[in-house]
């Protein structure tokens, strides 16, 4: 174990969600490089409090890489420099002494900045509540292997429903797209033998809810870099096919 | 954390279902973004498909002058005729080759506008920029210069049609004489500079939609999914090659007009001379 020292830190402070936002900059003078990133900003917001100023506001909860609520756009990129972790598993031995380290919110049209580092990205629930469910009563919990699932297929949902819907597919997107996240979602449902019933419904709902927030899909391969859970682009061609699918599925069925 | 905004309508699809009008069924589809995305794949493809056999037949300027009974001319120029006599029993002199004209305008149209929109549609959902430097990982040149190659390629469209179509900024233009007038345009040095470089951008861009369009239409499939890139630069790279080469071979005199290496069939003006 060491300590970094001379980090600055050039951090977006903004009021609230109209304010005019600017680059401020702090200096941490000594940090283990064992603390997180998010314990470095908790450090500097203790600092903060006890000078009497106002903390850097920042989204974060289990700190764990699994809930999907921290964020932070650190020198240009979603989630930091590590691949395929969020902002809560960066390590300060990520980054040198006298660095400058450059920290924005999430930005897109949709996720409005609520204040300084923290965004509202509550149009994810809006595309979940189009079609990311299964209506059936469930009743009890059912037998282990009661459905036969192929296990490459299980494996694919799975993989799929790793998203912690943490928005950084939207924020590295040059496009603000959501396609990896309501890709991600619409198919961990339609891999699955239990999400058939509602395949072409969900995903048509599900796109049409995407599209009326967020920019569209250029084959970048952001997001994909970009994801804590490092979800496949292939989830977006999954749901392209789907969606064109459902155009055809749901005209039948509306014609008899 | 309070929750600090109002939730939005819940859209769930049990309740709502069928509740908006739709549209006919592809405006429909067309409506979205993804739907827009499949149009730009669907006439790229056709784009591609054109570019391909474009290059493929101009490569008969290599094949040179061919005798056909007492005639000599100049095979590109016969190539040239041919199209114009595509089906021809079946539908009269020129139609098909002006059906197959319509076809490539309607994609292009299509896909001018649905760049168009998508563009606006993706300004519109960052309107306020990242403020610090991107550091992109992934996002190479072709994907983040397809609008400015696009429009390299939209240019050149219209300087190629009015140099080897219509003949407006050819100097040496005869309508039907493909070999002279390829000659007489691409001898110009800036000219074959030109053509150089948007085949170029026509590359970059070709990279970019080959390997992007397999994703807009959702064809992923593990069993090919490491194909698609290569398959992307080799279609990029033969349509380069290929289109590169014309320029280079004409400075370098591998094409030459020559007035008196044919006998037929069109008016070459000049051909006396």
């Amino acid at each position: 174990m060491s300590n970094l020292s001379n980090i600055n830190l050039k951090i977006w402070r903004q009021d609230g969600p109209d304010s005019q936002g600017r680059f401020e900059t702090h200096q941490i003078p000594e940090i283990s490089d064992e603390a997180s990133f998010l314990e470095m900003l908790d450090i500097l917001n203790e600092r903060l409090i006890e000078e009497g100023k106002e903390a850097v506001v920042f989204d974060h909860d289990c700190r764990e890489g699994i809930c999907g609520t921290c964020s932070l756009m650190i020198d240009g990129q979603a989630h930091g420099p590590q691949r395929g972790t969020a902002t809560c598993q960066l390590h300060m031995r990520q980054f040198d002494s006298g660095a400058e380290i450059v920290i924005e919110p999430w930005r897109a049209s949709a996720f409005p900045i609520i204040k300084d580092l923290m965004v509202d990205r509550s149009p994810f629930d809006r595309i979940v509540e189009a079609g990311g469910y299964i209506t059936a009563p469930t009743g009890g919990a059912p037998d282990a292997n009661l459905i036969p699932i192929p296990k490459p297929v299980a494996d694919a949902s799975m993989d799929a429903a790793a998203c912690i819907g943490c928005g950084a597919c939207v924020a590295a997107c040059p496009n603000g797209a959501a396609s990896l996240f309501t890709g991600a979602k619409i198919s961990h449902l339609n891999l699955l033998p239990q999400g058939q019933a509602e395949r072409y419904k969900r995903t048509e709902a599900m796109v049409e809810e995407m599209d009326s927030h967020f920019g569209s899909c250029t084959n970048h391969g952001e997001c994909e870099a970009a994801c804590p859970k490092e979800i496949s682009i292939d989830n977006i061609a999954t749901m392209n096919a789907d969606y064109a699918r459902s155009k055809f599925k749901n005209r039948k069925a509306l014609s008899r | 954390m309070a929750q600090t905004l109002s939730r939005g309508p819940v859209t769930g699809t049990a309740l709502q279902a069928n509740a908006a009008k739709r549209k006919p069924f592809l405006l429909d589809l067309y409506g979205t973004a993804v739907g827009k995305k499949y149009v730009m794949a669907i006439t790229g493809l056709v784009g591609i498909g054109f570019v391909l056999s474009h290059m493929i037949g101009n490569l008969k300027a290599y094949l040179g002058v061919v005798t056909e009974g007492d005639e000599r001319m100049y095979d590109i120029d016969v190539y040239g005729e041919f199209l114009r006599e595509l089906l021809v029993p079946i539908l009269p002199h020129g139609y098909t080759l002006w059906l197959l004209r319509l076809g490539l305008i309607g994609a292009l149209v299509l896909h001018l506008h649905a760049a168009w929109s998508l563009t606006q549609l993706n300004r519109k959902a960052r309107s306020v920029k990242y403020q610090s430097e991107r550091d992109y990982q992934v996002a190479n040149f072709a994907s983040r210069s397809m609008r400015w190659t696009g429009l390299i390629v939209l240019t050149f469209i219209a300087w190629h049609l009015a140099d080897l179509t219509w003949g407006w900024v050819n100097p040496d233009f005869v309508h039907g004489a493909v070999y002279r007038n390829l000659d007489a345009s691409l001898s110009r040095v800036p000219v074959a500079i030109l053509y150089i470089v948007a085949n170029i951008a026509l590359g970059i861009h070709l990279f970019h939609g080959t390997w992007s369009l397999f994703q807009s239409v959702g064809a992923n499939n593990p069993r090919f999914n490491r194909w698609r890139k290569a398959a992307a630069a080799g279609v990029a790279t033969v349509i380069v090659v290929g289109n590169v080469s014309f320029p280079i071979a004409t400075l370098s005199g591998i094409i030459d007009f020559d007035p008196d290496a044919i006998t037929c069939c069109v008016d070459q003006e000049g051909h006396s001379e």
